[in-house]
């Protein structure tokens, strides 16, 4: 700063007269002749005093490749993923032939559509279907809301204090609580504090309360992937938070809510043990039409059937649950394409 | 101290007075007063972290998204205290639009990004009038009027910032907050966002953060110069660049910061 710097600023030259026309070349580049390099925010002066930096000495001995060895353990680890992954798809494997060898035979659309019976040649899933597609869409009606309405309050709306951190903390380990102990909950809860009885509503509930974390959970990460930006875009225009939301977070978030919703309906599905204890009925000869129907959905059925002695209703049963996988590969199978679907685009 | 500081003459869009903003208990901005005057450009500039963006976002409440922060003194806009009560942030920020440093558009077509500001507004005009007008102010039709249905996300970076700048424009907003607005961006669309500031003083109060000194010259009529949470200097751009008052300033400029 010794320097005198009032004669190292050069003069830009006066701003010309802006006349009206577009001022494509108009703009005068002014040139400061004691500018030496644009501002990088360096507030040190001695930063552009100090001596070059000294050229790094190449010491080979510094340093030990061994390339070879760390070859040899990069092989060795992908082998061993690959064997993990061998082992799991072998088990699945076998689980899925063995399922088919016995159940195959029995599949047909009258032992879809049909009634359960006394004779297992007869036997038919047609009411545990339907009360599985029931339990699935009245969960969904409750659980989604619910959960996506918890999420969206959790990631803007509450403060991020103890509270909301407590909450969250409870949600996880929620999740992770043993589903029969959601069924005992709804056994209180529903069937007998709120009366519902041995009805479809009663199990959906249960299921719903079972799922919740996992949507609150798998929505909130959706949530919050959401660049921030897109927000402070939002509210820089003037929208309030519920529009901001509305139309710029939801939108991006929806694919991502409704993979999460989707693998969580099937754990719902799949359920047997809350469902037997808030009053699945083992045998079930009509079709329910309405929540406060008596029902049996097909995991308890399959159950039901896997536990009789006669060999031909463990065929039945193998059926059974073909069709069991059969819906929940195809609910995977929606959310994955939504996923894709909505990535691709952005 | 207060020579360093020259208020422009004449109407007076927007004022900080004693100013002050807290993150925590830090102060980023400190006790900064500073009069923009109606329909010209003002540019801030300084070393990284010396709060232009701080300063930017207080005109337009923007500040008050971040948790913990707290404003002191006052910001008025057109005479009347920002921070006042009876004054809806959401109103602010359509009466003051804000163009960022890094491009966001919405991930949705072209003209849905023009548009949103516009329809929660209420606004009751011709809706495609109203993006062409918005892109055309933005110098961007001509490169997207047969594509308006693509996804904004197509666009590049330069095109994608003057989306922005459009989006912004289409809420008719009376001064317009931009914080880097080319830093992103290459030589000849930093060009066009310059032209762009250029007609944009027609019509609309503009303040422009940057980091470069030649773009503050080429588009500002009145420069700010700001340091560890200060207005250090405050005047007309060829003052401030030719005859600065204070040696941080000239120091500064001069690109030997001591
Ligand atoms: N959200 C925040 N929380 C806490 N401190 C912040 C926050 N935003 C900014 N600051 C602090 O306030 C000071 C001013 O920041 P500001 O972003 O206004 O600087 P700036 O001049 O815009 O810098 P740059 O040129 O790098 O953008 C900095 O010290 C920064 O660390
Ligand atoms: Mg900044």
């Amino acid at each position: 700063m010794t320097e005198p710097v009032k004669d190292a600023v050069a003069v830009p030259a006066a701003p010309t007269p802006r006349t009206n026309g577009r001022p494509a070349t108009q703009f005068v580049r002014p040139t400061f002749a004691g500018l030496q390099r644009p501002s990088n925010g360096s507030i040190n002066a001695d930063e552009s005093n100090s001596a070059p930096h000294p050229a790094a000495q190449r010491d080979p001995s510094r340093f030990a490749p061994r390339v070879a060895q760390r070859r040899f353990i990069a092989s060795a680890f992908a082998a061993l993923c690959l064997v993990a992954t061998l082992i799991g798809v072998v088990v699945l494997a076998a689980l899925l032939i063995d399922i088919f060898r016995d159940g195959a035979s029995r599949l047909s659309w009258s032992m879809i559509t049909g009634f359960p019976s006394r004779f297992a040649d007869r036997a038919g899933i047609g009411p545990a279907l339907a009360g599985s597609a029931w339990v699935l869409a009245l969960t969904a009606l409750f659980a989604f809301p619910l959960g996506v309405g918890t999420a969206i309050w959790l990631e803007e709306y509450a403060p991020n204090n103890r509270w909301r951190r407590l909450i969250e903390m409870n949600i996880a380990n929620l999740a992770g609580v043993p589903s029969i102990v959601y069924g005992i909950l709804g056994l209180a809860l529903f069937v007998r504090v709120m009366s519902l009885g041995r009805s479809l509503m009663a199990a959906a509930l249960t299921l719903a309360l079972l799922i919740l974390p996992v949507i609150i959970i798998a929505s909130q990460e959706a949530i919050k992937a959401v660049p921030r930006t897109i927000r402070l875009g939002a509210y820089a225009l003037g929208a309030t938070r519920w529009e901001t939301i509305k139309h710029q977070i939801l939108p991006v978030a929806l694919p991502g809510i409704m993979t999460g919703t989707i693998l969580a309906l099937s754990r719902a599905i799949g359920e047997a043990a809350p469902v037997i204890l808030v009053g699945a009925l083992g045998f079930v000869a009509f079709i329910p039409t309405n929540p406060s129907d008596q029902y049996t959905v097909l995991p308890f059925q399959i159950f039901n059937w896997v536990s009789r002695p006669q060999t031909a209703f463990h065929e039945v049963a193998a059926a059974a649950s073909i069709v069991l996988l059969a819906l929940l590969l195809s609910m995977s199978a929606i959310a994955i394409w939504l996923r894709n679907k909505y990535t691709r685009r952005s | 101290m207060s020579e360093a500081i020259r208020n422009p003459a004449g109407p007076v869009e927007l004022e900080a007075r004693e100013l002050s903003v807290l993150y925590g208990e830090t102060r980023a901005l400190k006790y900064v007063s500073l009069k923009i005057p109606d329909r010209q450009v003002v540019s801030f500039i300084g070393p990284s972290g010396c709060g232009k963006s701080t300063l930017l976002r207080c005109f337009n409440r923007m500040n008050d998204l971040i948790p913990g922060v707290k404003i002191e003194g006052e910001a008025l806009f057109q005479g009347r205290n920002l921070y006042g009560t009876g004054v809806d942030a959401v109103d602010v920020r359509r009466r003051i639009g804000m163009v960022f440093q890094k491009p966001n558009p919405f991930p949705k077509s072209i003209y849905d990004n023009v548009v949103f500001g516009p329809k929660i507004n209420g606004y009751k005009g011709d809706f495609s009038e109203l993006v062409e007008r918005s892109l055309r102010q933005a110098a961007l039709w001509e490169e997207v009027k047969d594509r308006l249905e693509a996804n904004a996300l197509s666009l590049s970076g330069g095109q994608q910032q003057r989306l922005c700048i459009a989006r912004a424009l289409a809420v008719e907003p009376e001064v317009l907050l931009m914080d880097e607005p080319a830093s992103a961006l290459d030589p000849i669309a930093t060009q066009k966002i310059e032209d762009l500031i250029y007609d944009l003083k027609q019509d609309y109060t503009v303040v422009i953060v940057t980091h470069s000194m030649q773009q503050a010259a080429r588009v500002s009529d009145h420069t700010a110069f700001l340091y560890m949470g200060e207005v250090v200097e405050y005047g007309p751009t060829n003052e401030l660049f030719t005859n600065p008052r204070e040696e941080r300033t000239e120091a500064y400029i001069t690109g030997r910061f001591g």
